[in-house]
């Protein structure tokens, strides 16, 4: 894609955030409102001999981009809800092993197929605990086209840097909405590649840390002997079953992404400073928050914002250091009856209240039911989010 | 112009998509933010389909369009549904040929224009772009015309930039 500006809507930019990241496999099964990534991606490939799959489903379609990454190359899939769940168990075989590759997840109504067509928040919970066992996660949410493309290569050199898959969580609203683009010059992209080994085959760990907590990664055909499975393994990679080895091996797995959160976590504040109430919403949801709070403060209220822009990890210990420094109150703005509130409710640690502004799936809030909220709260209308 | 609006609408295939992702790349080129969303689903095919559009000298927050500034409507079904959104002080433009209201509008014939002049009817909401860009002068004629150029079907390019000329025309009449 030529550098410079263009007018693109979320997904196409999300497919070009991929090939400028270095994709160049995607395996994926049409769903709305995810279909123009896979749409972009097929017709993009050919150019950069890239090799796009359509598969017969999505279990099948994650499968095959970890294999992919294991060949060497940077690889992708994109869904949304009914595709998304039916990706959860290979998602932890990805978690498992350690496997770079990214998956876009553009949430729309549910539960089930729910609102194919429009916009919901509701799987927010599920790139955190979909996947069975004790997992980290890497979850970034864009709130705009030009964000599907930064975010996508930022998610393609988290998935590298840390060796994990890392899901692009989009919303039907950015996903589709149409925007600006500026597309930077491929000099100026910061783009992250895998840590290869230094040791020789007859010498090498293939699930051996250095001190970042990440082991380095010999792709399939180098030379290496690597033996790649979903049970707990050992550092050569055997299947260990055992308590030390489980013990070790996960507690890695979530320390990897813990003890790099300084390094992997995103978030914007507005207008936060003096603020007694603090509005946390994130997406779509973000860009009606940023007017509620203008609307709040042209009437008074001190009313700021915080907007994680990687969900997870979550800036907790912001919320936390907020709470316990003149912040009264928390109001989350998410389109689903509750599922990040109880993250802020606990990072707040009792030392403010929290409030949810609910909503279901199918729009987005408009900046005057935030608004409408915000009042309520101040008049003391509506009870606290725990009652 | 701080920010503007505007609401497209029309019956499924007369391009009303494609008016919207014509003057929101005008508006890119033109230095401005702009947001546009569509409606999808079985409500975007036939019947009454919209595109809207934000065009801002700022940044765009919400990316909504709730009472549009300027409601153009290319169908009598795309007007009855969308008029009740249309802001109390808003501009109405129609095509004259197609559409009937009793509210204060201005307009033209731009499908009997596109046939007529251009012979091909499907041009018709392009007319009915040059119109309109003349009559708000949100986004400059030269940008306009970048736009169409990137965006019609190849081959069609000097047929549709004559057809935003006559539209402009009449806009400036």
């Amino acid at each position: 894609m030529e550098p410079g500006v263009h007018f693109m809507d979320g997904n196409t930019a999300c497919a070009e955030g991929a090939i400028a990241a270095g994709c160049t496999f995607f395996a994926g099964y049409p769903i709305t409102p995810a279909s123009e990534i896979l749409e972009r991606i097929a017709n993009r490939f050919p150019e950069i001999h890239g090799s796009y799959l359509q598969m017969e489903d999505e279990l099948a379609s994650i499968t095959a981009i970890l294999g992919a990454s294991w060949a060497g190359r940077k690889a992708m899939t994109a869904t949304s809800g009914p595709g998304f769940s039916l990706m959860m168990e290979n998602y932890g075989l990805g978690l498992m092993t350690e496997t770079p590759c990214v998956i876009a997840n553009v949430m729309r109504g549910g539960p089930s197929t729910g609102l194919p067509t429009k916009v919901a928040q509701g799987d927010v919970m599920q790139t955190r605990w979909g996947t069975h066992g004790d997992v980290g996660v890497i979850v970034l949410v864009p709130s705009s086209p030009q964000e599907m493309f930064d975010l996508t290569i930022e998610a393609f050199n988290m998935s590298e840097k840390y060796r994990l898959p890392v899901i692009v969580l989009s919303d039907e609203m950015v996903s589709h909405m149409t925007e600006k683009v500026e597309i930077p010059p491929k000099e100026e992209l910061n783009i992250i590649d895998r840590k290869k080994p230094k040791d020789p085959p007859s010498e090498f760990l293939p699930f051996c840390p250095d001190e970042d907590l990440v082991p380095p990664m010999a792709n399939a055909g180098e030379g290496y002997s690597v033996h790649v499975t979903g049970l707990t393994h050992d550092e050569e990679g055997h299947p260990s079953v055992d308590e030390k080895t489980q013990n070790r091996l996960v507690t890695r797995l979530i320390d990897k992404i813990r003890k790099n959160a300084d390094d992997i976590l995103k978030y914007d504040e507005y207008k936060t400073d003096d603020a007694d109430m603090i509005i946390v919403a994130y997406g779509s949801v973000y860009r009606a928050a940023t007017e509620a709070v203008d609307m709040a403060r042209d009437q008074g209220y001190k009313v700021g914002l915080l907007r994680p822009i990687t969900i997870w990890p979550f800036p907790e210990e912001r919320i936390y250091d907020l709470a316990r420094n003149g912040t009264k109150t928390f109001l989350v703005a998410e389109i689903n009856f509750g599922q990040i509130v109880f993250e802020v409710e606990r990072c707040t640690a009792g030392s403010a209240k929290t409030y949810l502004a609910p909503k279901m799936g199918g729009s987005i809030h408009t900046p005057e039911e935030i608004m409408e909220r915000i009042v309520a709260i101040n008049q003391e209308k509506i009870p606290d989010f725990k009652e | 112009m701080m920010k503007q609006e505007i609401r497209f609408s029309g019956f499924g295939g007369q391009g009303i998509i494609l008016m919207g992702h014509i003057l929101g790349k005008a508006g890119v080129l033109d230095g401005k933010d702009v947001t546009l969303t569509k409606s999808y689903g079985p409500e975007a095919r036939g019947g009454a389909c919209s595109t809207d559009i934000i065009i801002s000298n700022s940044r765009i927050n919400y990316p909504q369009v709730r009472n549009p500034d300027v409601l153009i409507s290319m169908s009598q079904s795309a007007l009855d549904t969308y008029l009740p959104t249309l802001d109390d002080d808003g501009i109405l433009i129609i095509d004259t040929g197609l559409v009937e209201t009793e509210r204060e509008s201005i307009g033209l014939p731009a499908t009997k224009i596109a046939e007529e002049e251009i012979g091909l009817r499907m041009v018709a909401n392009i007319v009915m772009l040059g119109y309109f860009a003349a009559k708000t002068g949100y986004v400059g004629k030269d940008a306009m015309k970048d736009a169409i150029e990137s965006l019609v079907p190849s081959g069609t390019e000097e047929k549709n930039i004559n057809a935003f000329e006559i539209g402009y025309r009449w806009g400036k009449k």
